[in-house]
């Protein structure tokens, strides 16, 4: 790829099995600081699993991660996660108030959220301080993703993972979650890396991809692989999404 | 009661033996088994117990608890397979609830320090304790089932195994103290308690009988307190590794 990027995460001969069932297959390759990198492939391709080693909530049975020139497990794991946060598909919610949520991250660490660093949370994501007090629960698909958007950026990450945060949305709240994860990239430099099943967002959103399938790293570039690479499989897929 | 009357009483398993018979419940083999497994053993404890009772030696009580909290693990752990080292956390939380229930009993000089008192007030505060590790084991091995998202998003927001379990293990401590409370609320309103029966039964003062109920069902207060807590933070760190991720399997049943 980019020879003049600096590395914000980088895999080396990474595998990973459970119960003698392999899930990556040598996995190789680096994701660049302040940049957004797709992750796209069918299901079953090992992109989640992938996603939560960078955060630590799984290690590889074997090969490195490194989080800049550091291997990952020399990070204390509590510290690890909050300079790499997650938002995950099922935007999980916990009982109680958008503000309650929204302090999450800082409640863990016995620490007191201001109500106007909620608000301007809020309002990075798109939400107005009336959100502040309704309960969680009672929000749409698109709006529980924005708080889980939210709730990641408290910690003030470096890298930012999301996990199809946008596959149960409707056009409208796909729009505006690209905006604001493009917005969080430019205002924070935070670098991203995003799983999508849609060809056509990974070519509109990320600066590089990561082509996945049943394991392996297929093709790694910048986006426009994903209508310029050679490789059958690839095109098969592409297409075959695409006439979906 | 002499044998002779003692007989009479397997009228009482003469009736359901019929009842089976004439219904086809199916249930005449399992009702044997039954009786004669209750005769069997509660003769051979009542045996053993005479003896235990008639030799007073300290060797011989500490023998009888370590065999009820031997066999009460044994029947608890089964509903924690699952979680790593099960045997000796629920083994450990009966050794303390008789350490504490005891050294309050006999430090006070509440009972006499001999082994009438101590074997049966043991027997039903290690079989209270058993029945509420089973229960919180249930519960907590399905509340985390059912919340591994919410647990996960803690752990990945960068909070510790404790906080990510806190929920669940608190849900569960009191899902599993709550019965113990409860029944003690409807006490003697609907039946009389077993061992008060039996005193009564057995010829003693009501009065003193009420008091001994009331003895017991305080201090099993404290062993619902203390073993589903106990138990409960004893188990929830072996669901996670030193990497504080979530161990595979290590809660599926």
């Amino acid at each position: 790829m980019n020879s003049l990027n600096e590395i914000a995460i980088s895999f080396q001969n990474v595998f990973y099995e459970i119960d003698d069932l392999s899930i990556l297959n040598n996995i190789t390759g680096e994701f660049y600081k302040g940049k957004i990198t797709t992750l796209v492939g069918p299901s079953g391709a090992g992109k989640s699993t992938l996603l939560k080693m960078c955060n630590g909530l799984i290690s590889p049975t074997t090969g490195d991660i490194f989080i800049g020139d550091q291997p990952i497990h020399s990070y204390e794991p509590t510290h690890l996660r909050k300079s790499v946060g997650i938002a995950l598909q099922s935007a999980p919610i916990i009982r109680g108030t958008v503000f309650h949520n929204l302090s999450l991250p800082f409640t863990l660490q016995n620490k007191k959220l201001p109500e106007k660093d909620a608000i301007s949370f809020l309002e990075d994501v798109r939400l107005d301080h009336t959100f502040l007090h309704r309960q969680a629960e009672d929000l749409s698909g698109g709006q529980k993703q924005k708080i889980s958007i939210a709730r990641s950026l408290l910690n003030r990450p470096k890298i930012l993972l999301l996990d199809e945060i946008t596959s149960a949305l409707d056009p409208t709240s796909v729009n505006e979650i690209e905006q604001l994860i493009l917005k969080i990239n430019q205002k924070y430099g935070v670098t991203m890396i995003w799983i999508t099943h849609n060809i056509e967002q990974a070519k509109r959103i990320g600066h590089y991809t990561w082509i996945m399938m049943e394991g392996q790293l297929l093709e790694t570039g910048e986006s426009t692989i994903l209508s310029t690479s050679t490789n059958e499989r690839i095109q098969q897929f592409v297409n075959g999404v695409q006439d979906l | 009661m002499t044998y002779t009357t003692l007989s009479l009483t397997l009228i009482f398993v003469l009736i359901p033996l019929l009842l089976s018979k004439t219904l086809k419940l199916d249930l005449e083999k399992d009702t044997i088994i039954a009786t004669v497994r209750s005769i069997v053993q509660l003769l051979a404890v009542g045996y053993v117990l005479k003896f235990v009772f008639d030799s007073e030696h300290i060797i011989y009580i500490l023998l009888m608890i370590t065999l009820m909290i031997g066999t009460a693990t044994l029947n608890a752990r089964k509903k924690g397979k699952a979680i790593k080292g099960i045997t000796w956390k629920i083994a450990l939380t009966l050794i303390v609830i008789e350490a504490v229930t005891q050294g309050i009993l006999l430090g006070f000089h509440i009972v006499p320090a001999t082994a009438q008192y101590i074997i049966p007030i043991s027997g039903m505060l290690i079989g209270n304790s058993m029945v509420l590790s089973i229960l919180f084991l249930n519960r907590f091995t399905a509340e985390i089932e059912a919340s591994r998202d919410e647990v996960e998003l803690i752990l990945s927001l960068g909070g510790t195994p404790k906080q990510a379990i806190h929920n669940q293990l608190t849900n569960a401590i009191r899902a599993s103290m709550i019965p113990t409370i409860e029944s003690q609320k409807t006490i003697e309103l609907v039946q009389l308690p077993g061992m008060m029966s039996g005193q009564i039964i057995g010829g003693a003062d009501p009065v003193q009988a009420v008091q001994f109920q009331l003895l017991i069902i305080f201090a099993l207060l404290t062993t619902a307190a203390i073993s589903s807590i106990l138990i409960g933070f004893l188990s929830y760190p072996t669901l996670f590794n030193e990497r504080m991720q979530i161990i595979k399997n290590s809660i599926s049943k």
